[in-house]
Order: structure tokens, then C-alpha cells, then sequence
């Protein structure tokens, strides 16, 4: 019995060992980042530290001036993201509710079909229809505009059904009964009644959708060409220009700025976040 | 009775209401996904060629599938090089992901082993996930380019040579692209696979305890085995995703120019660089290129599928034998 205590502890201590490893791991290079934001180019070049330096403004002073170049500042294609990442944030979860909501809600001939479709293209990826989505962009005169990046949030498959296996556990029919008796009109009844009952789900859903667009690299990189319009991601792109590489301190300090934002959002929303995660994976 | 009639005759009556709602979903999804989709196969049978700053287009049949696959005279196979490539970078990290995930999974839901702290370690194991990977990937290569700190502290080390770098060597660039993908990636299976263990029914632990089982026994025979739907979508989900990696090979060690080359020597362009890096010279071929990838993406997709619903009868069986491991455990 002492023996299998003591084996027990053995296993207990080499667990939090390994995860505590895998911790320090994830935060390693985000720490290294902070700290190399703050040191000349040179003493970068000298090799790791893990003690801040005295070159913070310094840094900053001369990426404000190597931005000058590039025909916007960080904070603007910060504000650009922004400005893409909340329409697209709210009009997915708020279409995608709707969607779940007639499906689960309504008895109609092309249900089981619809169910079908949306479960089917669930897996098919942007990227593979990306040619045709940047003709038929120019077709309608839409390139270098916000709107390519904004309207797809109306179809995000994977968060109607997210949304619909919510509404299972959560909306009993009843109550879409009791607001009809009151005269409540359908389209009134999931404004007023489904959507505030759906709000938990709305919430993590709209993390996640606002974390996907924001982080988004590949259509941005296709629909937008003035420099003036470019996202967060496409200056991180800009970064990796000749002009950036020269200085090392530049570099770093400018990476810390474009992490900043996730960074802080995580750290308050980590524990929604989590639970989101889990409950995105497949249930039976 | 008389209720469920009234129910049905109300359902009828509402019907139009669930057309209209799903609607704008479908008409947007067939405007913004479904005809792109479309006309990408019909784009990628014509030719487009631009002299003197007007480009004609020529109906050209399987010629652009031939040029990307290296059929024709004088055109490399540059579809199955970067299908190679992007193939490489994700089995570099899929593998160790997936076992790593398994292993945190599992000791997270032990229940013997009980662990403090298992919130934090969730969080910060999960973190790399959400940050932009092209910070991530910039962030990678400026620490690990050759004047950059990690380098210069292993060379005043002399754990690597003076002439080592990262940069300039295909496997080096690789596993650390890999290694990238499989740091941002592991804490999200891990998440999955916690969430499937947690669905495990706990009365066949108890049974398999009342047999005497070890710990690694009702990992191999009870956890593994009930685990199989979850894995499944993880590997899924994971391959196609890999399929159209770009964020961290685009930023990491890539040719300055904008020519989206990844270095060294085109070993680490991905099919989507590709893709972006062809579609506005030469929409024919990129489309071929996407439709080549679509097709790839859709025989995952039937496979999956194909294995879930099979797997969907293992489990039921599955679920009857747990039933009936429970009613010999309480006799």
C-alpha cells in the first residue's frame, strides 16, 4: 500500500513536470518576443537574454519611421481588421442562429435536405474556390472593397450546427407555442425570445468568428490591394520586407504590437474559450 | 392524440417560416460559394493568355491539368511538388500532435492520478491556438534566422557549427514550420480529445477495475477503441486543414519579392502559395490547381465519412456491449 502511494506521487510529479514544460513551452516565444522588443539590434544579434532592455522607445521610434514606407500604420490596418471583424462576427452568429433556428423549429419539404447540404459542405474550405470567388469579385466591381471579406459570414455551416445542436438542449417548442397563443409574429418571437435564450452560445460562437476573421491571411491577401485597406495580417506580410529585416529591435517590436490585441483577448476570455473549444468537437 | 394533431396542423400553417429563414443562407451560400465553386471548373479548361496588355481567353481542355501535373512538353509537375511539400509539413506535425494530445488527454481525465491546476494547464496549452499565425510564423523565423538570438546563442555554445543555418536547409525549414504547426495545434486536439474521454461512459472503468485492469490497459482497450469517432474527426479536420496551409509557410522563409517562393530551393511552397501566386496571371492554371485540391479534399471528406458510419454501427454494438458489461457488473 506505501508502495503505491509513493508510485502514485512518482506519477503525479512527472505529469505536472511534463505539462508545467509544455506551459513554459507556449509561452516562451511570446516572452522572448517582449524581451527582444525591448533590446537594440545588436545586442538581438548577440544572442538570447531573458532580462528585459532599456530600447523600448528607441524600438518604437524606428518602427514608427520604417512604417512610413509602407503606406499605412499598424494601428490603421488594426482598425481595418476591426472594421472587417465585427460586421462579419455579427452577421454570422445572427444568420447562422436564423438558420438553426428554422431548421430546428419548423417542419418543411426541403428540410432534411437543407440539414444534408449544410452538414455536407461543412468540410469544403474557402481556398479551394478562391479563383472563382476573385472573378466573380471583379465581375461585380467589389475588389479592394471590405464587402468579399464581410458577406460569406452570412454562410458559416459549422456554426449553424453548432447553433442547432444548441437550440436541441436548450429551446423547448413549448415556448415558441406559449408566444404564438400571446400573438407574438415568428420572426418577433426568435428576435425577442430564441436569440436572448441563445446567448451563451451567440457569445462563443462570435469568439471564435471574430478570432478566425481577424487571424484571416488568405482572402484578404486576394480581395484587397491598396495599401490603405490592408489588414493586420497583410502588415505582418509587410514586415517581412528588406527594409524591416535590417533591424532586429523594428522587427520584434512590431510583432509584440500585432499580438498585443489576442494576446490580452485570451487572457480575459480563456476560460470561455476552453469550454467553447470542447464543446465544438463531435457529440453523439 | 387531439394534441398531437392541432401540433401537426400548426407545423403546416408555419412551414414558410423555416423556408424563409433558411433562405438567406442558401441564397448567399449558392452566390458566394456554390457558383465560385463552379466557375473555377469551368475556369480551369481555358487559357488565358495577356499580349500587349489584353489577355485572351481560349478554350483549352485538360491542357492547364496537364501543364500542373508536369504532363506537357516543357512544364514541370509543380502541383504534386507542393502537394508533396504541404503533405510533408502536416505528417510532420500530425503525428507527434495527435499522440502528445493523447497523452495530456489522458492524463487531464485520470482519475487516480488526480491532478491540481488542470484549468491553467488547459488555457495555456491551448493559447498558441488563437494568435495569428502569421505573427506566430514571423515571430519563428526572426528568432531562428541565422543572426538572429537563438542561432548566435547555440554558435557561442558550440552546440552548431559557425556556417549552420535554418534557413538554408530544406529539412531544418521544414520541421520548424512543422514544429510550429504542431505547437499551435496539439492544446486544440487535446481539448477534442478530453471532451470525447469525458463521454466515455464511467461504469465500463468500474467494470474493467472489477477485472483488475491496469491503467495502460483501459487506455488500449476502453479509452482507445470508444475514442475512434473523436480521433477521426481530428485527423479529418486536421488533414484538410493542412491541405490549405498558408499562413506560416507564406511568411516563414519565403523569397523576398512577393513571388511567394518557399524556401530553400521552392521545398516549403505549399499548394495554396500556389494557388495565390498564380491567380491573377494565370486564372486557368490556379484554377486547375484549386480544382485538383477540391477533389483531394473530397475524397478525404467520402472516406470519413464512409468510416464514421461504419464505425457509427462498431459503436452501437459497442454501446450494447457497455449495457450489457453493466447489468454482469451489478450481478
Amino acid at each position: 500500500m506505501k508502495s503505491d502511494l509513493r508510485e502514485l506521487r512518482r506519477r503525479k510529479v512527472l505529469r505536472n513536470a511534463v505539462l508545467i514544460f509544455l506551459c513554459l513551452l507556449s509561452l516562451l516565444p511570446f516572452y522572448l518576443m517582449f524581451v527582444n522588443a525591448t533590446r537594440t539590434s545588436n545586442q538581438i544579434k548577440g544572442g538570447i537574454s531573458f532580462l528585459f532592455g532599456a530600447s523600448l522607445s528607441a524600438n518604437l521610434r524606428n518602427f514608427g519611421d520604417a512604417q512610413v514606407g509602407l503606406g499605412i500604420s499598424v494601428l490603421g490596418a488594426m482598425l481595418n481588421s476591426f472594421k472587417i471583424a465585427v460586421p462579419f462576427t455579427l452577421l454570422s452568429v445572427y444568420f447562422s442562429a436564423l438558420t438553426a433556428y428554422g431548421i430546428y423549429a419548423y417542419e418543411f419539404k426541403l428540410k432534411k435536405f437543407a440539414w444534408g447540404f449544410i452538414m455536407a459542405v461543412m468540410m469544403v474550405p474557402t481556398q479551394v474556390f478562391a479563383i472563382g470567388y476573385y472573378r466573380f469579385m471583379i465581375q461585380l466591381k467589389l475588389i479592394d472593397t471590405y464587402w468579399p471579406l464581410i458577406i460569406p459570414a452570412i454562410t458559416t455551416p459549422a456554426v449553424v450546427f453548432f447553433m442547432r445542436q444548441y437550440l436541441q438542449g436548450a429551446l423547448p417548442l413549448e415556448i415558441i407555442e406559449a408566444a404564438r397563443i400571446d400573438g407574438s409574429g415568428e420572426f418577433h418571437t426568435f428576435n425577442t425570445i430564441v436569440l436572448p435564450l441563445m446567448k451563451p452560445a451567440l457569445a462563443t460562437q462570435a469568439i471564435f468568428q471574430f478570432v478566425f476573421c481577424w487571424n484571416n491571411l488568405f482572402l484578404p491577401t486576394l480581395i484587397i490591394s491598396s495599401s490603405s485597406k490592408k489588414t493586420l495580417t497583410m502588415f505582418v506580410q509587410m514586415l517581412t520586407a528588406e527594409s524591416f529585416r535590417a533591424d532586429y529591435g523594428v522587427v520584434f517590436v512590431g510583432l509584440a504590437i500585432t499580438i498585443l490585441p489576442m494576446f490580452i483577448m485570451y487572457f480575459i476570455l480563456s476560460r470561455f474559450i476552453v469550454e467553447g473549444v470542447s464543446l465544438g468537437g463531435v457529440k453523439e | 392524440m387531439k394534441k398531437e394533431k392541432s401540433g401537426r396542423l400548426k407545423s403546416v400553417s408555419y412551414s414558410k417560416y423555416g423556408l424563409l429563414f433558411v433562405l438567406p443562407f442558401f441564397i448567399a451560400y449558392i452566390l458566394f460559394s456554390l457558383w465560385p465553386l463552379i466557375s473555377t471548373f469551368y475556369y480551369s479548361f481555358f487559357e488565358y493568355i495577356t499580349r500587349n496588355l489584353r489577355t485572351s481567353v481560349e478554350f483549352c481542355g485538360f491542357q492547364n491539368y496537364r501543364n500542373v501535373l508536369g504532363l506537357a512538353d516543357g512544364e514541370r509537375a509543380y502541383f504534386l511538388t507542393y502537394l508533396g511539400n504541404t503533405l510533408r509539413l502536416w505528417i510532420l506535425n500530425f503525428i507527434p500532435q495527435v499522440l502528445l494530445a493523447l497523452l495530456i488527454a489522458a492524463w487531464l481525465t485520470d482519475n487516480r492520478v488526480k491532478l491540481r491546476r488542470k484549468g491553467l494547464y488547459k488555457v495555456l496549452v491551448y493559447m498558441p491556438n488563437i494568435i495569428t499565425a502569421a505573427s506566430i510564423s514571423l515571430l519563428f523565423y526572426a528568432l531562428l534566422s541565422k543572426l538572429g538570438p537563438v542561432m548566435s546563442t547555440l554558435r557561442s555554445w558550440g552546440v552548431i557549427g559557425a556556417s549552420a543555418d535554418v534557413m538554408t536547409s530544406k529539412w531544418a525549414t521544414s520541421l520548424t514550420i512543422s514544429f510550429i504547426l504542431f505547437w499551435m495545434w496539439y492544446g486544440n486536439s487535446t481539448l477534442l480529445l478530453i471532451a470525447g474521454m469525458m463521454g466515455i461512459n464511467a461504469s465500463l472503468y468500474e467494470a474493467a477495475d472489477i477485472d483488475g485492469a491496469t491503467g495502460r490497459q483501459k487506455f488500449f482497450y476502453v479509452t482507445l477503441p470508444l475514442l475512434k469517432p473523436v480521433l477521426l474527426y481530428v485527423l479529418v479536420t486536421s488533414a484538410i486543414g493542412g491541405l490549405q496551409l498558408y499562413d506560416i509557410p507564406a511568411l516563414f522563409n519565403t523569397g523576398t519579392g512577393g513571388g511567394l517562393i518557399g524556401l530553400p530551393d521552392d521545398t516549403s511552397t505549399t499548394v495554396t502559395m500556389y494557388i495565390m501566386r498564380l491567380h491573377a496571371s494565370d486564372t486557368g492554371r490556379a484554377a486547375a490547381v484549386s480544382v485538383l485540391l477540391f477533389l483531394i479534399t473530397l475524397a478525404i471528406s467520402l472516406l470519413f465519412f464512409r468510416v464514421f458510419q461504419d464505425d457509427r454501427g462498431h459503436h452501437a454494438r459497442l454501446g450494447r456491449a457497455s449495457r450489457r458489461g453493466e447489468k454482469e457488473a451489478q450481478a
